[in-house]
């Protein structure tokens, strides 16, 4: 158990390490990185003195280490257009994202999961019928576009919620709601299939000839075991949260790190680019981490592999 | 009347087997009705794209300002219809929808195969040679998917400028590790199997039983994986021209419309409803071509 904990701990430094070093690589996509941060009216001169400055003329592996360096400090360099350190910028607006996506995953969880079980319980019956055409529309429909009819709904003609920036519960509701579709859909039709395979189970017949009632068979002994692949998912499915924060947060204003970044790249200021695809990244390798650990303790059989 | 019956005997019997497993798994693919609807659905959509010039009504980027914001159903002056309206530049809303699938469809292809490919060939290695080699790819597969794609995606393209080649490059490369997951699952069972040490002890080398005896054979989940990808591929698409990161206007993209129609959300609804529906009529017909295509070949198979 504690070899496989160690292992897995390494295992996530290395991805971080590998993370830094892709982040690292943005500025130097077009070969030159001085021509990526000045404005592109900046005279040979100014180039040249901006490239010295910042060592932009060191051997290649001394830059990533100087950058790797200031990473694990939290230091990634002044935002170029706020004049404020990047990285604080961008942990700021990491609580409205983390919010944001933890809504998501809550409205997902709490609508996913008791469909997908009603409907493997009652196979084709009208519930199930409803669900799984409701989840494949869901995986199917652009989160963004499904964040305009609501708001094209909710906000233009019935004037029930608000349609940006962030505040109340209102204010939750639909950037959830849009931004959770899709993870909604993956999570019910996984426990849909998920819930067939276990109630079609030898231990599940012993346990009602015994004579348990149906509600804790379905419950407690399905359930239980039904819940391992979707444990793994929500890790998985909380790192396409992230991603897909960054345009539910477009569409509603809200104010958190993927509208920050998204604005970042229009005004070319690639230290808060660097840092936001760092810190969610670094965010994601975290949450999975957590979610092997708790994998461990609900399925033993991993921890012998 | 004998000639003829002579004639088309033999060619009945001639049909190779391999002709004969396709015909007999088309015909269980197409009694999944839902499969066949997504098909059609597919090849609707694709015969749109290839047919625009002559499917549109209207040309698809001549600005008319005094037309512009008219609801479905208009009428010009000439007495000509615009099914769906127009846009905030009085252009043809329909036309655009039917050219908008031009780009959605090239760069879903282009890129899945793109992708398919990286992934196919590093599922062969990585399964095939297993040890330092898997290793390695496979950790590199788990740093790729680290990332918050469409965070990565549009930080690489706002560095290098959006165009056709770089978004289908850059969804491409960060797309092959699912590929090389599932083909690497495939070949792990496959070589153990009897017919690759069949040819091994007749001494073929290693590259040609990769290339003959594994790839073929590793190619069914592979096929599935690509078809239900290029719906999350299009859908990226769409994302990266909503934020104005995709093929750049005037050419017409679904997602470049629904940034548009946003904008005049309160007060012409159409703008964004339309595009949005194309993509999800197209995904949807993807997905559940897709989803009958794994349900046939490998019933197993979770994608």
């Amino acid at each position: 158990m504690r070899v496989y904990l160690l292992r897995r701990l390494l295992q996530s430094l290395l991805v971080l390490l590998g993370v830094s070093f892709v982040v690292f690589l943005i500025l130097h996509l077009t070969g030159d990185p001085a021509l990526v941060l000045l404005p592109p009216d900046s005279t040979a001169e100014d180039i040249r003195k901006f490239r010295e400055q910042m060592g932009f003329d060191d051997p290649f592996l001394a830059q990533y280490g100087r950058f790797l360096s200031g990473a694990l400090r939290g230091d990634f360099g002044q935002s170029v257009r706020h004049g404020e350190p990047a990285f604080a910028l961008v942990v700021e607006r990491l609580p409205a994202t983390l919010e944001l996506s933890g809504a998501a995953l809550v409205v997902a969880l709490l609508l996913a999961i008791p469909a997908g079980i009603v409907s493997a319980v009652r196979r084709n019956s009208m519930v199930d019928y409803v669900s799984t055409v409701t989840a494949l529309l869901g995986q199917s429909m652009p989160t963004f576009w499904l964040g305009i009819m609501l708001i094209l709904v909710f906000s233009v003609h019935l004037n029930l919620l608000p349609s940006s920036g962030r505040g109340t519960l209102e204010h939750l509701v639909m950037p959830a709601i849009t931004l959770g579709l899709f993870t909604t859909a993956r999570i019910m039709r996984l426990t849909r299939s998920g819930m067939l395979e276990v109630l079609g189970q030898d231990y599940i017949r012993t346990a009602r000839a015994k004579g348990v009632a149906n509600r804790p068979v379905v419950w407690k002994h399905a359930l239980k075991n039904a819940a391992i692949p979707i444990v793994t998912i929500v890790g998985i499915e909380l790192g396409t949260l992230l991603g897909g924060a960054v345009i539910t947060e477009t569409i509603f204003a809200w104010p958190g790190v993927g509208r920050l970044s998204v604005q970042a790249i229009y005004n070319r200021d690639y230290p808060v680019v660097q840092a936001s695809v760092f810190l969610l990244a670094s965010t994601f390798v975290l949450v999975n981490l957590v979610v092997d650990v708790v994998y461990t303790y609900l399925d033993p059989r991993i921890r012998l592999r | 009347m004998s000639r003829i019956a002579v004639s088309t005997l033999p060619v009945a019997a001639e049909r190779s087997p391999a002709l004969r497993e396709t015909l007999a798994f088309a015909r269980r693919l197409a009694r999944r009705r839902t499969a066949l609807f997504g098909l059609v659905v597919v090849l609707l959509v694709a015969g749109t794209a290839l047919a625009a010039p002559w499917l549109a009504p209207f040309d698809p980027v001549e600005q008319k300002i005094g037309d512009r914001l008219k609801p479905p159903g208009w009428r010009d002056e000439a007495g000509r219809l615009h099914p769906l309206g127009t846009d905030h530049l009085g252009r043809d809303l329909l036309a655009r929808v039917v050219f908008g699938a031009r780009p959605a469809l090239l760069v879903g292809f282009a890129a899945v195969l793109l992708s398919g490919i990286i992934g196919m060939v590093t599922g062969l290695l990585s399964g095939y040679f297993g040890g330092r080699v898997d290793d390695v790819l496979m950790r590199l597969g788990d740093v790729q998917l680290a990332f918050p794609f469409i965070l990565l995606a549009i930080a690489v393209i706002g560095v290098l400028g959006p165009s056709l080649p770089v978004i289908i490059v850059v969804i491409g490369v960060s797309s092959w590790v699912i590929y090389a997951r599932v083909v690497r699952g495939a070949v792990l069972s496959l070589r153990e199997r009897e017919f690759v040490q069949a040819a091994h002890a007749l001494g073929v080398g290693e590259l040609r039983v990769l290339a003959r005896h594994i790839l073929p054979n590793a190619l069914t989940p592979w096929l599935v994986v690509a078809t239900l990808d290029m719906a999350r591929v299009i859908v990226i698409e769409s994302a990266l021209s909503f934020l104005g990161l995709g093929v750049q206007p005037p050419t017409p993209t679904w997602g470049g419309m629904l940034a548009d129609g946003r904008v005049y959300i309160t007060t012409s609804w159409w703008l964004a409803t339309f595009p949005g529906v194309a993509i999800l009529v197209t995904v949807l017909g993807i997905n559940l071509f897709g989803d009958g295509l794994r349900d046939t070949l490998d019933p197993r198979l979770r994608v």
